[in-house]
């Protein structure tokens, strides 16, 4: 990381992936190519992606630390910059201040069965861990990922579905919300289809991350199905500027979701004032 | 060290300093007095406390952060930390209060990450502070550990005396500026100005104990009736916030000027609903309450507990004085500390 916190790396874009119509994956490689050499972070850790111009915003790195060809980030058009972001093509320069935040506790995980529950975009930060323990498979205990969006076309990271359906050292169950033409794959909402599944609490860890109505209930449904509180990982959303601790937006309490977190077990989440 | 500067003397000063580097101070303008970058020609008033902060000589309301170029049709920009200029900047005539708020800035932007753009403004600010003679029904700095003749983020304590003031040094770059020609012996002015110290310290209304804040503040936060109650006169207008010598939040935002643009770090109002508003439309801090209860926790509970028991409030009570609705502060952490008995 730079001395100065607020100065980022220059950086090109060298792949941008049309994932929804409304989310787009961009494949980013840091102009210093030493610095990309000696370029480390933890599976969870956040990156702020500039425009220059236009503004800067929070997106998690979304590739894994084992496969550093570039650092990945997938955003969804919401706003000014990231309808600026959307229209950048591979080639485009754009600013990175990254790595951010803690990162998922995988030291804690190892020999754990991991069970991954995203909900649309908020596949993208359960992406970098999936790809992490894919590549690390024999330091981990069964691997289920569950993955809904609203339809299928709200489906983020399709060129890569196929090969994780087809793995057999994970089981990857894929839901959506309603009936949809041409659909294989299971319907229903998430937290029914995981009450479904019903996976094992024993010896395991819950990692979660989706919309707030969706992590509510899938809290429930993992409470019912026995899951203590230390053992829910959710990653959150805040509004950050610095991502560094200082601007004052992204606090919980005492806790700065940009440095504390944005990692955090359902545990720690309950032992903070509740301003989710 | 002491020495006396006459009143006639002050705009001397004010002149000369001027010269070499930035100058704040306390401008009447029209009825309000407020801090301005001093002109030669502007007038200093020191007989009651600006109505802004001092807070302009160590975080501007606005600066550039980093400069952002492109030349011609190339597709790699230059980017540049733009740093302030290194130059002395001297605070000429804040009161104690606008000395210390500063102080809380120290652990967040000097401590886990190194502000590079605080740190430069902080070391080249030089604090000339009045002593306060009569507070005002708004002050309440002893109860948040200052005092009318504070020395704490001081260098030079100026203490009325009659015809001028006995100027105190409390720091090596404070008696620097002492050596000043227009600076005389202060001789037995200094008896006088110890005086005039303790008459200033006896005037305090009494204090407030707000040592139980941090926990009795945290304890009423899922009290949703407790703080709606408390903000239900509030308008979010974010006076206080734009008022108060330690508001430190901010914003960041790009300012494109073509082939050009510049990220510019700006003071930010954790009173507005889209402070804290997310991409999705989801908003942690939807109500008033919630932003109300969030910025005086911030400074009477979560600071405090990050910051060894700091209060991050200087008891200048700008914000009171200013809330056009005549919101308290001390009320609020005063009902959450008597709540329940």
């Amino acid at each position: 990381m730079n001395q100065n916190p607020y100065l980022p790396e220059l950086a090109t874009l060298v792949e941008v992936i049309e994932e929804t119509p409304n989310i787009k994956t961009f494949r980013v490689v840091l102009d210093d190519e030493e610095k990309m050499r000696n370029f480390t972070f933890r599976p969870g850790q956040v990156g702020q992606l500039s425009v220059f111009g236009v503004g800067e915003s929070t997106f998690v790195i979304n590739s894994s630390p084992t496969r550093m060809d570039y650092l990945q980030f997938s955003v969804m058009r919401v706003g000014e910059v990231t309808t600026r972001l959307h229209q950048l093509q591979a080639g485009d320069k754009v600013g990175v201040r990254a790595p951010l935040g803690n990162g998922f506790p995988v030291e804690d995980m190892r020999g754990k069965n991991i069970v991954f529950i995203g909900g649309g975009i908020g596949m993208a930060p359960l992406r970098t861990l999936f790809l992490y323990m894919l590549d690390n498979r024999a330091d981990f205990g069964d691997i289920t990922l569950l993955y809904g969006a609203r339809t299928p076309v709200d489906m983020t990271y399709k060129a890569e579905l196929p090969e994780w359906l087809g793995r057999s050292d994970v089981r990857t169950v894929l839901t959506v919300d309603a009936e949809y033409p041409g659909w294989e794959h299971r319907v229903g909402l998430i937290p029914n289809v995981l009450l479904d599944l019903a996976p094992s609490p024993e010896n395991a860890v819950a990692v979660t991350c989706g919309p707030p109505i969706m992590i509510k209930f899938t809290l429930q449904a993992l409470k019912k199905l026995g899951f203590e509180d230390d053992q829910i990982i959710t990653t959150l959303e805040k509004r950050m500027k610095c991502g560094v601790g200082l601007c004052g937006r992204c606090n919980i309490g005492t806790k700065y979701v940009c440095v504390d977190g944005p990692v955090f077990t359902y545990a720690q989440l309950k032992a903070l004032p509740s301003e989710l | 060290m002491d020495r006396f500067l006459a009143a006639s003397q002050l705009t001397a000063l004010a002149d000369d300093l001027a010269q070499t580097g930035p100058v704040l101070a306390p401008i009447a303008e029209g009825g309000s007095v407020v801090f301005r970058w001093y002109r030669p020609g502007m007038r200093i008033e020191l007989s009651r406390m600006a109505s802004t902060s001092p807070k302009a000589a160590t975080f501007p309301q606005t600066e550039p952060l980093l400069a952002v170029r492109r030349e011609g049709e190339a597709k790699t920009p230059t980017v540049e930390a733009t740093l302030p200029p290194r130059s002395r900047t001297v605070v000429l005539g804040c009161r104690p209060c606008g000395a210390r708020g500063k102080e809380i800035f120290g652990p967040v932007f000097l401590g886990g990450v190194h502000d590079p753009y605080f740190a430069r403004r902080r070391e080249d600010a030089l604090f000339m502070a009045v002593v306060c003679t009569r507070p005002e029904t708004t002050c309440f700095c002893t109860s948040v550990g200052g005092g009318p003749a504070d020395t704490v983020g001081v260098d030079v304590l100026l203490i009325p005396v009659e015809g001028g003031f006995v100027a105190r040094s409390v720091t090596a770059a404070g008696e620097k500026v002492l050596a000043h020609a227009l600076f005389a012996e202060a001789g037995a002015r200094s008896a006088e100005a110890d005086a005039v110290i303790a008459k200033a310290n006896a005037a305090m209304p009494p204090q407030d104990d707000f040592r139980t804040a941090p926990e009795k503040l945290l304890a009423r936060f899922d009290d949703k009736d407790f703080w709606e109650r408390q903000s239900a006169k509030c308008i979010s207008c974010g006076a206080c916030t734009y008022m108060c010598p330690t508001c430190y939040c901010f914003n960041i935002t790009d300012d494109d000027l073509g082939l050009e643009s510049r990220r510019i770090r700006t003071w930010d109002n954790c009173m507005s609903y889209l402070f804290t508003l997310e991409g999705s439309g989801h908003n942690p801090r939807p109500t008033k309450a919630h932003r109300l209860k969030n910025r005086v926790s911030h400074k009477f509970s979560y600071y405090p507990t990050i910051h060894s028991g700091t209060i991050a409030c200087c008891g200048c009570g700008r914000c009171i004085k200013h809330c056009p609705v005549g919101v308290d502060i001390r009320a609020i952490v005063r009902a959450a500390q008597e709540y329940g008995g």
